[in-house]
């Protein structure tokens, strides 16, 4: 629709242009706000608020940390950065504007709201791997894992993509299409999250008694489905806000492509629904409300990379992908390759993000496209995770991600917090189960 | 073999940016990208792999 807005240089922002951007940027936290209902959800009872402090908490490190130190390697405040000059091309991989934000009542209009966005950026992005290591994550271990991603591997990340790094000039040193174009954080955020949280659990390792020696999987059903269904409720409104203001700031869509994208927004999770709903009910008889949600939130994830590039019937093909693969992958991580996670982040946001960057590549009408969009996951795959994995790894060493086996029997409420999300209710033991 | 995997995708990625260098023509461009990310997959499955618990072993 507006993929060629990414080519022309960014327009001097008016006030209605700023007012109406900054507003949506204050409904993004919605999205957030989705994605912990979900995550707590999806969790077990006795871990619940634990769970929901989590993300509270670890949005909060995330933000604190991206102040101090990430904004400045992300370059969104500052015009320069740490390049590598090789084959006769600038390839920009850090970004060195100021420390603690320093210049930012200063700077440009659009590159505060830019500045803005990442800050919701970063926060979901730190927030995604927490669902994943559910009753299982100590709160020390994920606050300081959101303290890393915050500081190091998502600045790198937004850098390399939004602050005029090596991915977002392929178009200008190579003629890939516009570059690598990420409108609303599916690499950034999503993708990034996913992977976050698929080294998370590799180190983490299962939740006790879900792969028992002999047999299939151990089901252990989130705690809470009305949590879970209203938290993608909630994040319809956050993901249309926040792709609108990301076609704004970062492909500098005039105000009349707005609607297309939130309608596509809306195609794109409804598809998905609709076809995780139709496969659960052929696969089990009846439609799984848990994967349904996991569908939903496949098909905004999807959306996030291609909304703003697409047409309606794009999209809903876009998101049909999405809502098909998700209950499948999901299926697949559990049963064939032993991989604990809870929240279904990995997939949701991981798989989802990937391809909806892949999408955004098919459709787009700029040659080259699709080639910008590969060599850029290419490098999520290719370098974060790798880094993440050691980052984390080490980290693991410092602060113990995992809880002591008792704390995981008796809850992560009462281990960490000393009380239960609700005193009032029996808590099943862990046999139940069988 | 975890580790293995891990060392592998970097090389994947390398290879992308080798064939933006190498290849001026789109489709041999677009033919090597595709192998790099197929190297990228590749050290994926073998991290993947590596760390899936052995059958019948005990788990935590």
């Amino acid at each position: 629709m507006n993929a060629t807005a990414a080519m022309i240089p960014a327009p001097a922002m008016s006030d209605a242009v700023f007012a109406l951007t900054l507003a949506l940027l204050l409904l993004a936290p919605l999205a957030i706000a989705g994605v912990a209902l979900i995550n707590t959800g999806l969790g077990r009872s006795r871990s619940a608020a634990q769970a929901l402090l989590g993300n509270l908490a670890l949005g909060a490190v995330a933000a604190l940390v991206f102040a101090l130190v990430g904004a400045s390697f992300a370059g969104t405040l500052g015009s320069s950065d740490a390049a590598i000059h090789a084959v006769g091309k600038t390839w920009g991989v850090l970004g060195l504007g100021p420390f603690l934000l320093h210049g930012l009542g200063s700077a440009p209009p659009q590159a505060q709201l830019a500045l803005l966005f990442e800050f919701m950026a970063v926060a979901m992005a730190a927030m995604i791997p927490w669902g994943s290591g559910a009753d299982r994550w100590r709160l020390s271990g994920g606050c300081a894992s959101a303290a890393v991603l915050a500081g190091i591997v998502f600045p790198l990340a937004a850098h390399w993509i939004w602050g005029g790094g090596f991915l977002a000039e392929l178009g200008a040193n190579f003629g890939l299409g516009a570059g690598f174009l990420d409108a609303g954080g599916a690499a950034t955020v999503h993708l990034l999250g996913g992977l976050a949280a698929l080294a998370l659990v590799w180190i983490a390792g299962p939740r006790r008694g879900k792969f028992p020696r002999e047999g299939l999987s151990t089901a252990m059903p989130g705690h809470n489905a009305v949590y879970v269904l209203f938290g993608c409720l909630l994040a319809l409104v956050g993901w249309l806000a926040w792709n609108l203001a990301g076609a704004v700031i970062w492909l500098h869509a005039p105000l009349a492509a707005l609607p297309g994208t939130a309608i596509n927004t809306l195609l794109s999770a409804a598809a998905a629904l609709v076809a995780t709903f139709s496969i659960t009910r052929i696969r089990f008889g009846k439609p799984d409300a848990s994967l349904c949600a996991n569908g939903w939130l496949a098909g905004l994830v999807t959306s996030t990379a291609c909304a703003a590039l697409t047409t309606p019937l794009e999209a809903i093909f876009a998101g049909a992908v999405a809502g098909i693969i998700t209950p499948l992958l999901v299926e697949l991580l559990e049963i064939a390759l032993s991989i604990d996670d809870p929240s279904g982040a990995i997939i949701v946001h991981g798989a989802a993000g990937l391809w909806g960057l892949l999408a955004a590549g098919f459709f787009a009408s700029q040659a080259g496209q699709l080639t910008a969009q590969l060599v850029g996951i290419a490098a999520l795959l290719g370098l974060v995770l790798p880094l993440l994995y050691l980052l984390f790894a080490l980290l693991n060493r410092v602060v113990a991600f995992r809880v002591d086996p008792d704390g995981e029997r008796i809850g992560m409420d009462l281990h960490e917090l000393g009380g239960g999300a609700y005193p009032e209710f029996v808590i099943h033991r862990d046999e139940s189960y069988r | 073999m975890k580790y293995a995997g891990l060392l592998v995708m970097p090389a994947g990625f390398f290879l992308t940016l080798t064939a933006l260098v190498l290849f001026p023509d789109s489709t041999r461009r677009l033919a090597f990208v595709l192998c790099g990310l197929a190297v990228v997959a590749m050290g994926l499955v073998v991290a993947v792999r590596g760390h899936m618990p052995a059958r019948g072993a005990s788990r935590p």
